[in-house]
This record gives C-alpha cells, sequence and structure tokens, in this order.
C-alpha cells in the first residue's frame, strides 16, 4: 500500500508539472524561425510538396538515418534474445487449423495491400505517406500471409538481403549527396523536375522509397521472429 | 463548422480518457491491449484534427495496427505455456 | 482545440504510467507504456498545430507562395513520425524480453523475481 502512494504522490508530482506548463502555454500566432524557413524555401529548393518528407528526408536526413539505424538494432536484438536455445521449429508443431477461406482471401489481398504499400511510398514526396508508413503496410501484409499460413516457411534470407541491400544504398545516395551535391544526403544530385509530379524532387522519392523497404523488412522480420518462436521445448 | 470540430475533438478525447483508464483497470489482458489499440485509433483521428495526416497514418498503421499484434503474439505464445493462461 | 488535445495527451501519459508502476504482470506494465506513448505523440503535435492552419502539404490549394501564413509547423509532425516508429521497435524488444523472463521462470509476474530485491 505504501509503494501505491509513493506512484500517487510521483504522478502528483508529475501532474502539477504538467498542469504549469499548459497553462504557461501560448499558441503562436506565426510560425517559428526555423519551421518559417522550412514553409519557405522548402519547396523551391527541394522541389518536395509534403514538407514532412522534405524535413525527414533531406533537412534532417542524418537523423532518419540514425533512427533506421535504432530500428535495425532493435531487430537484431529480438532476433538474438529469441533465437537463443531455439529448437528447431518442426512443421507439425505448429498450429495448422486455418480456415481455408482466410487462406485463399489473404491470397488474394496480400498482393493489393503490398502494391497499396509501394504506391504510398513512392509518392511519400507529394501526398500524406512515406517510408515509414508504407513500410508498415508492406509489414502488415506479411502479417497476413503469417496468419493465413502458419505452415509456410518465410524466407529469413530474402527479408534480410532486402533489408542489407536498401540500408547499403541509402547510405550510398547520401555520399552521392555528398560528392555531387550540397552534402551528405542532399537529394539535388538528380534533377528536381516540376513540382508536383511524380518524378521530381531529386532524390527523395528514391530515399524514401529504400526506407520503405528496409522498414518493412525490419518489421516483417520482428513479426516472423515474434510468431514463430516454439515455447514448449524449453520449459524449466 | 468550427463548433463541430471542436465538439469531435471533445468526444474523441474523452473516449480516449475511458477507454485509457479501462485499459489499466479492466482484469483481462486481452482487453486492455484492444484498448491501447482503440486509443491509438482514437489519437490518429485527433491528428488529423490537428492538420497532421502524415501522423496519422503512421499512428493507425503501426500504433494500432502491428502493436497490437505483437502483444497478441507474445499473449498466445505465454498461454500456449502457461497453466493459468498468463493472468496472475 | 489544441488546448483540449494537449490536456488529454497529458493525462494520457499519467494514466499510462501510473498503470505500468502499479500493475505486476508484465505485459500489462507494457501496455500501460505504449498508453504513455501516445500521450506524448498527442502533446507533441498539438504544440505544432497552430490554429486555423491547414496540413504542410503544398498543392493547388496552398500554393508555396502561400505556404508561410497558412500551414502549420511541420517538425513537430516529422519528430512524432520518428517517434512512432521507434516506439513499435522499444514495444517489440520489451515484449520480447519479457516474453524471455516467462520462458525462465513460467511467471509474468514482477513481484515472483526477486534478484534485485533488496
Amino acid at each position: 500500500m505504501i509503494r501505491r502512494l509513493f506512484v500517487v504522490l510521483l504522478l502528483a508530482v508529475l501532474g502539477g508539472l504538467f498542469l504549469a506548463l499548459q497553462l504557461g502555454y501560448v499558441p503562436d500566432a506565426q510560425l517559428n524561425q526555423t519551421a518559417a524557413y522550412y514553409a519557405e524555401h522548402g519547396a523551391g529548393e527541394l522541389g518536395a510538396a509534403n514538407l514532412v518528407t522534405a524535413i525527414i528526408v533531406t533537412y534532417r536526413g542524418l537523423d532518419t538515418l540514425g533512427e533506421v539505424t535504432v530500428l535495425f538494432l532493435a531487430t537484431t536484438i529480438i532476433g538474438l534474445v529469441l533465437a537463443t536455445g531455439r529448437a528447431t521449429i518442426s512443421s507439425e508443431s505448429r498450429r495448422t487449423q486455418v480456415s481455408e477461406l482466410l487462406t485463399t482471401g489473404s491470397r488474394l489481398l496480400a498482393p493489393p495491400i503490398m502494391l497499396l504499400g509501394v504506391y504510398v511510398f513512392i509518392n511519400g514526396h507529394l501526398t500524406p505517406g512515406g517510408g515509414f508508413q508504407g513500410g508498415a503496410i508492406l509489414a502488415s501484409s506479411a502479417l497476413l500471409l503469417l496468419l493465413a499460413e502458419p505452415l509456410r516457411d518465410f524466407s529469413h534470407s530474402l527479408i534480410a538481403t532486402v533489408e542489407a541491400l536498401s540500408g547499403s544504398i541509402y547510405v550510398l545516395l547520401g555520399l552521392f549527396g555528398l560528392v555531387f551535391a550540397g552534402g551528405f544526403l542532399d537529394n539535388r544530385f538528380l534533377p528536381l523536375g516540376t513540382f508536383g509530379e511524380l518524378f521530381s524532387a531529386g532524390a527523395i522519392p528514391l530515399i524514401y522509397s529504400l526506407i520503405g523497404l528496409k522498414v518493412g523488412a525490419e518489421f516483417s522480420s520482428v513479426l516472423v521472429h515474434l510468431s514463430a518462436t516454439d515455447t514448449t521445448e524449453e520449459q524449466p | 463548422m468550427n463548433a463541430i470540430l471542436l465538439l469531435l475533438t471533445a468526444l474523441l478525447c474523452v473516449a480516449m480518457l475511458v477507454t485509457a483508464v479501462t485499459a489499466i483497470m479492466v482484469n483481462s489482458t486481452p482487453i486492455a491491449i484492444l484498448a491501447a489499440g482503440l486509443i491509438s485509433l482514437l489519437a490518429s483521428v485527433v491528428f488529423v484534427l490537428l492538420a497532421a495526416p502524415d501522423v496519422a497514418m503512421t499512428e493507425a498503421a503501426i500504433g494500432s495496427g502491428l502493436t497490437t499484434f505483437l502483444f497478441f503474439f507474445v499473449l498466445a505464445r505465454v498461454r500456449a505455456g502457461s497453466e493459468d493462461g498468463g493472468e496472475l | 482545440m489544441t488546448t483540449l488535445a494537449m490536456t488529454t495527451g497529458f493525462v494520457l501519459i499519467l494514466i499510462g504510467l501510473y498503470g505500468a508502476l502499479t500493475n505486476r504482470n508484465l505485459l500489462r506494465m507494457i501496455v500501460g507504456f505504449t498508453i504513455a506513448d501516445t500521450g506524448v505523440h498527442i502533446v507533441l503535435v498539438a504544440v505544432g498545430a497552430l490554429p486555423g492552419r491547414t496540413a504542410p502539404i503544398l498543392d493547388a490549394a496552398v500554393p508555396p507562395a502561400e505556404a508561410l501564413a497558412r500551414i502549420v509547423d511541420p517538425i513537430p509532425q516529422a519528430l512524432v513520425l520518428t517517434a512512432i516508429v521507434i516506439g513499435l521497435g522499444v514495444t517489440a524488444l520489451m515484449l520480447a524480453y519479457a516474453y524471455r523472463l516467462f520462458v525462465r521462470r513460467g511467471t509474468l509476474d514482477i513481484a515472483k523475481m526477486t534478484e534485485l530485491k533488496w
């Protein structure tokens, strides 16, 4: 009971802090300096209609590279944690009771979902969406297949290859920017094109597509790891 | 127009808070997981109202979709490996 | 509208932390953390949303010349986008470790894990 009192006290202090923040908050009437720069020059400098994409891929591209690295590390650690002492999974030991309706339906649905994912990250510089959302949609089509056909062995090497290739090409494109344009991950080594068209904004669609493939591969590998780990052999 | 949006936001906020209390207080773990997913889904509608469609897409796809499934995968594994079904 | 959303976000953080600190089941603690996560996202987006403005996507309706006066702050949105993705990575990591603990102990009860107790 003393512990619960402690928790409530701690949260009350935190709540007071939040209350002070909330009461002292005055919404800006104007954009602040950085945001105003992005709003004024973003479209002209980078040619991207979606300013959030311009910030993620180019202005703050290094942060995104770091983020993708963190995600990669998390995926690797999950594989490591769940793989230690894992017995070889026999196909028979897995759940086989899946209705035929679900299997057939998901075979029909998975390709269009994958296509939607690709559409979302290719158009990331024009419409809402981009690599992270598209990658999540790709992973959800992998999830559908995983649910519908638990017996099918997911190719770990295919996922690993897609992830490694897209990650390396991403860094390589960043270096291209360093050599042929203004700096690391600068998108202007390709022509900017006409504002608002699919092939515009330099390398942004290319880089965001690679991010999408990488994120999709990473999420898929997390899902495969968490769903396919066998428990029964190693109970103490 | 603006009043309708304000009303909608207020409704969504109340729904989120009620769902959050449910998620913390309810006894069954699956309901808690679903409630957390529902909070993410409602939050993605709030993001659209706050003029952030990118964030709304991400929250809907990742926060309420993939996260919920990760929880259920682990819960299924836990239930398969214990007699009491993972409940305390 | 932004004030309302921000208050909700703050309260969600508090509710989530309360759940994470008082539950004994590891999975329920992680659920609390994800709720707090959502709260943080709402607060950050609400800070960037200026009243009466539109999304930071330029097209025929919002030409680049008018962008300065008509769009909301895009930087918090970019930050929250990354935060959501990293949030899923962290949640998956917590779940993997919770599962690993369960395999070793046969329980998810945090009170039964006594190595670090004093």
